[in-house]
């Protein structure tokens, strides 16, 4: 197949969302274990609105504003269950206009 | 510490089956709590998505009156797609553009909406923009929930979760474990916009009349998924779906809106949906485990409904009529176990499992229970397959002068070389023995 570039950002500013700032939903737990342990960093790419960067130095990023709370990162990170996975608060987070 | 019930029945949780359930109660008369995290009923829920009649109609049989319903599906298409061309099937009946229609393409906001204000009709009281954290307990029966909102400690009699796939309460109560990447598909779709017009002349259809296309091959990338392409009203719905751990395993790294971008050029596919306007992007995870997968879904003052509990038929494309039934099914023992006056315990809820058992919702997983194992051992059903029936219809169709004896040797002798003759049987023995 004939990778092609996608910007993600584009599809998601469609979506409608209530940012909880400041409360992100998950969290990465122990982000070193990112960096040093785990090698394929799945959640980079199977993350469908793209919220974990890998950084330059190994180390991966999570910015949740994005968010379809499909819950991918977290059943995905079953090696080493490094993902603190919760629904926002209610109310907040996606809001589909059509789902 | 056990205080009293508030409530005979919580509801966590407004999509398909959560409805359902409070509907059923609150019907028969029972004090009943629904609580939904989003801003209102279906903001958080997504679906292909159709809707089938029958497990709707057995709970507001008149739903065709006011429901909020796209377009009734005259014409399924079933296409195998290789890099360039496709084959398939379309079924196009008259018997299907007459009333009453079996199944419809819906728009889940809209849908969930509607279903949600027939359940507050029927004396249900729901709380929205509230999340649960968590389950009350008095000792190893549940008596109420906790939310996220001041004084949210609320007790009931029943506490019904209906909290989708990820099923996050019943986890944190360690009813059971966290859902594996390889019982779990994930889904993106997208809906686009166009005029209704345009879409009655592309898909060849009435003013309420749809079509549904169902896709296999080249468009998951080597992983086990299918891509779909549904007519609403105004606007396509077109998404791709594949295994969990596929998506999480694919040495390319594909990512899903890649899968879906990817999908939207191919040949067959972009006229369709040419000019269409983006309105939104969406993504979900489907349990698609099967038998297999479903945990417990009873016990001491809790029960499991619709996708929470992995109600869904991968095969068939199953999962919201599954999600309403066992939602009633759920309903119906709380009223039962309430009537029988002998308390709530997972003795007194086990009528739940009976009535399951007893449904299609059981029979029909039961009936594909090997089917995810054997689909996940044998990718070349997502992979070879679709190519060679693309690539042997594209060779006997062709025109150029070789005679059709020789293009079906040159055919068989590609699909041996595929995939071998004893492969060939042994799939079709496989399949054969899962479907069977």
């Amino acid at each position: 197949m004939n990778a092609i570039t996608v910007n993600v950002e584009e599809k998601l500013f469609q979506n409608r969302y209530r940012v909880d700032a400041g409360r992100p939903h998950i969290r990465i737990k122990d982000a070193s274990v990112c960096t040093n342990d785990c090698v394929v960093k799945s959640c980079t790419f199977v993350c469908p609105a793209s919220c974990y960067k890998t950084e330059g130095n190994g180390a991966v990023t999570l910015i949740t504003d994005g968010c379809l709370e499909c819950g991918s990162c977290r059943v995905i990170c079953s090696e080493h269950l490094n993902v603190d996975w919760e629904y926002p608060r209610g109310g907040h987070g996606i809001l589909f206009k059509f789902g | 510490m056990k205080k009293p019930s508030q409530f005979d029945a919580i509801v966590v949780g407004a999509g398909p089956s959560g409805n359902a359930c409070a509907y059923t109660m609150a019907k028969a008369g029972l004090k009943v709590l629904q609580i939904e995290r989003g801003e209102y009923p279906g903001s958080k829920n997504v679906q292909g998505a159709i809707l089938y009649a029958k497990a709707l109609e057995e709970i507001i049989p008149d739903f065709r009156e006011d429901a909020p319903l796209e377009r009734h599906i005259i014409e399924q298409r079933m296409w195998l797609l290789d890099e360039s061309s496709f084959v398939g099937t379309h079924i196009r009946s008259e018997d299907h553009n007459k009333p009453p229609y079996n199944r419809y393409t819906i728009i889940r906001a809209q849908f969930d909406k509607w279903f949600s204000s027939k359940v507050r009709e029927a004396g249900a009281l729901l709380i929205c923009e509230t999340t649960v954290n968590h389950l009350i307990m008095d000792g190893d029966q549940v008596v109420g929930v906790q939310c996220d909102r001041e004084q949210g400690d609320i007790y009931a009699d029943v506490v019904v979760l209906a909290d989708g796939v990820n099923s996050t309460l019943a986890r944190k109560a360690g009813f059971h474990g966290d859902i594996q990447a390889g019982d779990v598909a994930l889904a993106v779709k997208e809906i686009l916009f166009m005029p209704e017009e345009t879409i009655r002349q592309r898909f060849n259809i009435g003013e309420e009349s749809g079509v549904v296309i169902e896709m296999i091959g080249r468009i998951t990338d080597g992983m086990m998924g299918t891509g779909f392409l549904y007519t609403n009203k105004e606007s396509l719905t077109i998404g791709v779906g594949c295994m969990l751990g596929d998506f999480k395993n694919n040495p390319n790294r594909t990512s899903p809106y890649v899968l879906l971008e990817q999908m939207k050029r191919h040949p067959a596919i972009a006229p369709l949906i040419e000019g269409g306007e983006m309105k939104e992007y969406c993504a979900h995870l489907i349990p698609e485990g099967g038998f297999h997968a479903i945990p417990q879904v009873y016990g001491n003052g809790w029960m499991i409904v619709g996708d929470s509990g992995g109600f869904v038929n991968a095969v068939h494309r199953e999962g919201s009529n599954l999600a309403m039934t066992t939602g009633r099914l759920a309903g119906e023992a709380v009223i039962a176990a309430k009537a029988a006056n002998r308390g709530f315990d997972s003795k007194a809820l086990k009528s739940y499992k009976t009535a399951l058992d007893a449904s299609f919702v059981m029979k029909d997983l039961h009936k594909y229970r090997d089917m995810p194992a054997v689909l996940h051992k044998n990718p070349q059903f997502f992979t070879s397959y679709p190519d060679m029936v693309a690539q042997a219809a594209r060779t006997m169709i062709t025109v150029d002068g070789v005679d059709k004896k020789t293009k079906e040797r040159e055919i068989f002798a590609h699909f041996r070389k595929t995939r071998k003759l004893t492969g060939l049987v042994g799939d079709a023995y496989k399949l054969w023995k899962a479907i069977r």
